[in-house]
């Protein structure tokens, strides 16, 4: 049936769906980050995101991610922020193309509001996970341009009583990580810190600075990955996700953590 | 071949109107109310799962009398066409007004070219930084939309209702004040006494102005008696 002009189209009163970005797909497939394919040829330069850690704690999840955005060897960006609350109760960082991470946040956010609205309920943790598995999923051909976007999601589940963390691959693969885990070019480095700093059931404090640790680590062996900025002031991303929702942890909270961290390394160097 | 009986534009729309308006007055009313920390909406509603009343996007919501499949269709295209909005420029440009708008081509669309109008009558409200800047719209079942002030009733014995606001309503009013006025006009009977609902039949909800980003929040019952307890 042709729609009729003036009236809201026959797509926004069909019934029975709850996703935004399948409502999206039926009305205007061109505004999604896979409707537009891509013309043959060589890429142009562009920002990519790099380094996320995110480990589980006593209650909940800590995620952070440093503020550097490169472009081949440019430094595109100091101050990016790739680590975003999802929805109240998660948590979603990224990398890869900073462009289209940033539109995958913001569709992924959309998404969960959206289906809150239209149910009048919360998606259950594992839910959330899944959809965004299959928006990465939908995002595989550009993926295999060079355009790859790579999330790490965390939440507190409610049902468990506990932080659980995500990870993902191009094909849309979802792992539940036990512990820890890291994203991005520096995070080869911040996974082996991780590894070493990480204990169960860490109080959030001490959680902060072991994530705070993990990314100087990174930032010390790989150049995409930008340490903390003393004199600019610039500290990573962290935000704390618990029973109390999403929480962003605020400069001068991080700029005593930045600080605890620094004199934790002066020390194992004076030895 | 038997010819078709002309029926005049008059008598059709007429016929039309007063099917649509019969099927709004069978349901219970709702109230739209302005205070000083936002806009407030009940309606007697015993389901806790069917609503009347929704949020639409950060500072928009929406409520709704008539026949319940037909706003719940709508309700769902206006949250559709918000949020498509706000992805499409930003969270700050979508308004109620666009989506009044949208609603009243829609139903009006409906009102002069399908067989059967849409059987009800909604009201979209959008709170701003300050009293002033609050919008309420209410839109008939033909398309009609008006800008209200101060208040909406909608459904129901609305005029009577109305009436019953306008003794009551004050500029300022607090939550409590509001609530109540509206729960005393969704229990008034013209003459004979007011009927008395209980807070676990009420539904209540408010854009509340104070709030950051989404401004909407449903009121549970026990909150609803203590505003009724503090308000009376």
């Amino acid at each position: 049936m042709p729609d009729l002009p003036g009236r809201l189209p026959a797509s926004f009163t069909t019934p029975g769906n709850a996703s935004f970005v399948d409502f999206l797909a039926s009305h205007d497939p061109s505004l999604l980050p896979a409707g537009r394919g891509l013309p043959p040829g060589e890429l142009p330069a562009s920002p990519h995101g790099t380094t996320i850690v995110a480990l589980r704690h006593a209650g909940g999840v800590v995620m952070a991610g440093d503020r550097r955005a490169t472009a081949g060897s440019m430094i595109a960006s100091r101050q990016i922020e790739k680590v975003h609350p999802a929805d109240h109760y998660s948590a979603i960082g990224i990398a890869g193309t900073a462009g289209l991470a940033l539109e995958l946040v913001r569709l992924f956010q959309l998404e969960l509001e959206h289906y809150e609205k239209i149910e009048g309920a919360v998606l259950s943790l594992d839910g959330k996970a899944n959809r965004l598995a299959t928006m990465v999923r939908g995002g595989l051909g550009l993926a295999m341009q060079g355009l790859a976007v790579l999330p790490l999601f965390g939440g507190y589940d409610a049902d468990r009583g506990a932080g659980r963390i995500f990870s993902y691959d191009v094909t849309g693969g979802r792992y539940e990580e036990s512990d820890h885990h890291a994203v991005g070019s520096g995070s080869v480095f911040a996974r082996g810190s991780l590894k070493k700093l990480w204990r169960p059931r860490l109080p959030e404090g001490d959680a902060i600075e072991v994530a705070v640790h993990a990314l100087v680590d990174a930032a010390d062996d790989d150049s995409a990955t930008g340490g903390p900025d003393l004199v600019r002031r610039i500290w990573p991303t962290v935000a704390v996700v618990d029973m109390d929702g999403y929480r962003a942890v605020g400069p001068d909270e991080l700029a005593d953590v930045v600080a605890r961290v620094d004199a934790a390394r002066r020390e194992d160097e004076q030895r | 071949m038997s010819m078709p009986f002309y029926v005049s534009p008059e008598q059709l729309m007429k016929d039309r109107a007063d099917y649509a308006r019969k099927g709004i007055a069978r349901g219970r009313s709702v109230v739209v109310v302005g205070y000083d920390e936002g806009i407030a909406f009940a309606t007697e509603n015993p389901s806790a799962a069917l609503h009347k009343i929704s949020e639409i996007y950060d500072r928009i919501a929406f409520a709704a009398v008539g026949k319940y499949n037909e706003f719940e269709n709508l309700r769902v295209a206006g949250i559709r066409y918000a949020d498509l909005r706000g992805y499409s420029y930003d969270r700050s440009d979508v308004s109620a007004r666009a989506l009044a708008n949208a609603y009243a081509q829609t139903l009006g669309t409906v009102f002069t070219t399908e067989s059967k109008p849409l059987e009800v009558e909604l009201a979209v409200a959008e709170v701003g930084a300050t009293p002033d800047a609050d919008q309420i719209y209410r839109l008939s079942y033909d398309g009609s939309v008006s800008d209200e002030r101060r208040f909406v009733v909608m459904g129901g014995q609305a005029d009577q209702l109305t009436a019953r606001m306008e003794d009551g309503w004050r500029a300022g009013m607090d939550l409590g004040g509001a609530v109540s006025l509206a729960v005393a006009a969704l229990g008034s009977h013209g003459e004979d006494e007011p009927r008395r609902i209980e807070p676990g039949q009420l539904e209540v909800a408010v854009l509340d102005r104070t709030r950051p980003r989404r401004a909407f929040r449903r009121l549970r019952t026990d909150a609803v008696a203590d505003l009724l307890a503090a308000g009376a």
